[in-house]
């Protein structure tokens, strides 16, 4: 009668009020169904290639990193310019079985807004956005285009003014909307079933890219490096190298965000973590020049990762993120994010001969606050 | 005696034993002692916002625990119950905090993003909304602690227009699983509002208006209160 779901290890579970519980059961449900169903799966390859353009392609980076075979995972040529569209195309079709016409998302770098406002204009679902006005400032131009794409953005005006308040304000709808909404949580984090959902639909990452790897290389990477906020686009590609005993894994935090680094378990926004807090478990504020990676907690199947040893979590400074950001742009012509720049500016200094890194996403959205500094 | 429950919820501060003092004063039967928490996800902005001033106070967990065994001084035959979140008490330790809240004159507890799922063995006292299936009513009643917190509405606490018109259904079907008393909480503010939902329900929790109140001293919240304890009686005078 009494079960504890979605548990990895002790993180995980659901910590969340009554009111939500029934709709966490009706979304596990529909999830299981949906995910052993051909016809769901069938649909979100053919969207994920003529919508999405998946497969993205794998880069190797001659000049960045010399003395070192780097690849680069190119989530950042995704449709809207990040990783976050494989979950918001995911979660859109499963709101859809479900019946769900009105979608709520918190955002940060505004990378999964504007993939949830995409996905929403695709399949006319209405659409609601919270994002902090600290982030509002920093990623202007995301704002807009959630804007273009028909979303209401809400500013939330309270606490850190970042992607945690958003978070909680989200989740705050959700209560006051279950009926009729679908919570599209942008990362691995949130109560069960969320953390698995975004994981299996990020998988793709992973899958792709070991194919490709193997078939440039011959053999796999020694090391799978990736940056961690939430953690999203890195538990999506180390889905495809987990199994893989002898590849290390590596995600690289944010300094002043690290909540696998210096956090400890507490509860946010429905789930146990490792989480940036004090010793009562009020949640302390993070730190990044990376709105996508200023959040105190993490997914709990990182937590989880780290305890095991299966996986290491390093940080990167925004000076480091900041220099591996321009190094990036000037040798090899592409511009990341400066989320994955945190984990590029690791990558180069590791000793290892080959090299996969997740260039989650692009810098577009990044340019005023670089261009700043 | 009464008949019909009044529940004030306030903020654990450091002029809450006084407050505590004056809605008891004023009528009511059972105070909750808000622990605040950085991320309170069921509250509204009322009880966020105090959350915030509490926490800015330094109104950590030992400041409360302190707070609360400072109102059983004053308020000596009065339930009291800590309301809070599951974070504290992962930090502080379950057990430990339970244990504590109790020697410092609790006579139980609320943890509000902790469903009767979760670590069903502490006590305490559950709540169901209208989202809430049978089974987990059945479920929640067997697990509670004395009453049921029934959460009139699906949203976040906070004053509303009216009563929400999903209490008359939930306290149906509370009814038709449990004997336990059925209090209802959320959106309750005015003593037309406390009077409509004693009607359906054994008793009232009001909590955001209290808050507001309480600003303007002890005294205040004192006739605030005797408003809602007179709107209750009248239920049963009838």
């Amino acid at each position: 009668m009494i079960s504890t779901p979605g548990l990895y290890g002790t993180y995980g579970g659901r910590y969340v009020p009554e009111t939500l519980i029934p709709a966490l059961d009706e979304l596990e449900a529909g999830w299981r169904d949906a995910w052993t169903d051909e016809s769901f799966q069938a649909e979100l390859d053919e969207l994920g290639r003529n919508f999405g353009g998946r497969p993205t392609p794998l880069t190797r980076a001659e000049r960045f990193a010399l003395g070192t075979r780097l690849s680069l995972k190119r989530e950042d040529l995704l449709h809207t310019g990040a990783h976050k569209l494989n979950n918001a195309l995911g979660q859109a079709v499963l709101a859809r079985r479900l019946g769900k016409r009105r979608i709520v998302a918190e955002t940060g770098a505004g990378q999964h807004g504007v993939a949830t406002a995409t996905v929403c204009a695709r399949f006319g679902l209405e659409c609601v956005v919270y994002m902090g006005e600290e982030d509002m400032r920093r990623q202007r131009p995301n704002v807009e285009r959630m804007n273009l794409l028909g979303a209401e953005v809400r500013p939330v005006d309270f606490g850190t003014r970042t992607l945690k308040e958003a978070t909680s304000e989200a989740i705050r709808d959700w209560i006051t909307n279950v009926e009729t909404t679908h919570y599209l949580i942008g990362s691995c984090v949130g109560p069960a079933p969320y953390p698995e959902i975004v994981r299996e639909l990020q998988a793709v990452i992973g899958r792709e890219a070991r194919g490709q790897f193997l078939a440039a290389e011959q053999r796999l990477p020694e090391v799978v490096i990736a940056c961690v906020g939430g953690g999203s686009n890195a538990i999506g590609i180390f889905a495809g190298f987990v199994d893989d005993a002898e590849v290390r894994l590596v995600g690289v935090e944010a300094a002043d965000a690290a909540s696998l680094g210096t956090g400890k378990p507490a509860v946010l926004h429905g789930a146990r973590s490792s989480v940036l807090s004090d010793e009562d478990g009020q949640i302390a504020d993070a730190h990044s020049i990376s709105a996508g990676l200023d959040y105190p907690g993490v997914g709990p199947e990182h937590a989880w990762l780290r305890d095991s040893g299966r996986a290491d979590y390093v940080s990167a400074t925004d000076d480091e993120a900041l220099d591996a950001f321009r190094d990036l742009t000037r040798l090899e012509g592409i511009i990341p994010a400066l989320e994955p720049a945190h984990a590029l500016a690791r990558a180069r200094e590791l000793d290892a001969e080959l090299v996969l890194v997740c260039l989650s996403g692009r810098g577009d959205k990044d340019l005023e606050e670089v261009l700043a500094r | 005696m009464s008949v019909k429950t009044l529940v004030v919820y306030l903020m654990a501060g450091p002029d809450t034993p006084e407050l505590a003092a004056a809605a008891v004063a004023g009528g009511a039967d059972v105070v909750e002692l808000g622990f605040p928490f950085s991320d309170p996800l069921a509250d509204g902005p009322v009880i966020r916002r105090a959350a915030e001033r509490a926490l800015a106070q330094g109104m950590r967990t030992r400041a409360c625990l302190d707070c609360l065994a400072e109102t059983r001084e004053l308020v000596p035959d009065t339930p009291l119950v800590p309301m809070t979140y599951a974070a504290l008490l992962e930090a502080y330790g379950w057990d430990r905090f339970a244990g504590d809240a109790r020697s410092g004159g609790a006579t139980s507890l609320i943890v509000a993003d902790l469903p009767v799922d979760v670590r069903p063995e502490l006590r305490r006292i559950q709540l169901v909304a209208p989202t809430s299936t049978d089974e987990r009513m059945r479920i929640a009643a067997e697990h509670t602690d004395g009453w049921l917190y029934l959460v009139t509405l699906t949203g976040t606490t906070g004053a509303r227009a009216d009563v929400s018109p999903a209490l008359a259904g939930l306290v149906e079907r509370a009814r038709a699983v449990t004997d336990v008393p059925l209090y209802a909480g959320f959106g309750i503010s005015t003593p037309e509002q406390a009077r409509a939902a004693a009607e359906l329900a054994d008793g009232i929790v009001v909590g955001s208006r209290p808050i507001e109140v309480a600003e303007e001293g002890p005294e205040a919240l004192q006739r605030y209160v005797r408003t809602l304890r007179d709107a209750v009686d009248s239920v049963v005078a009838v």
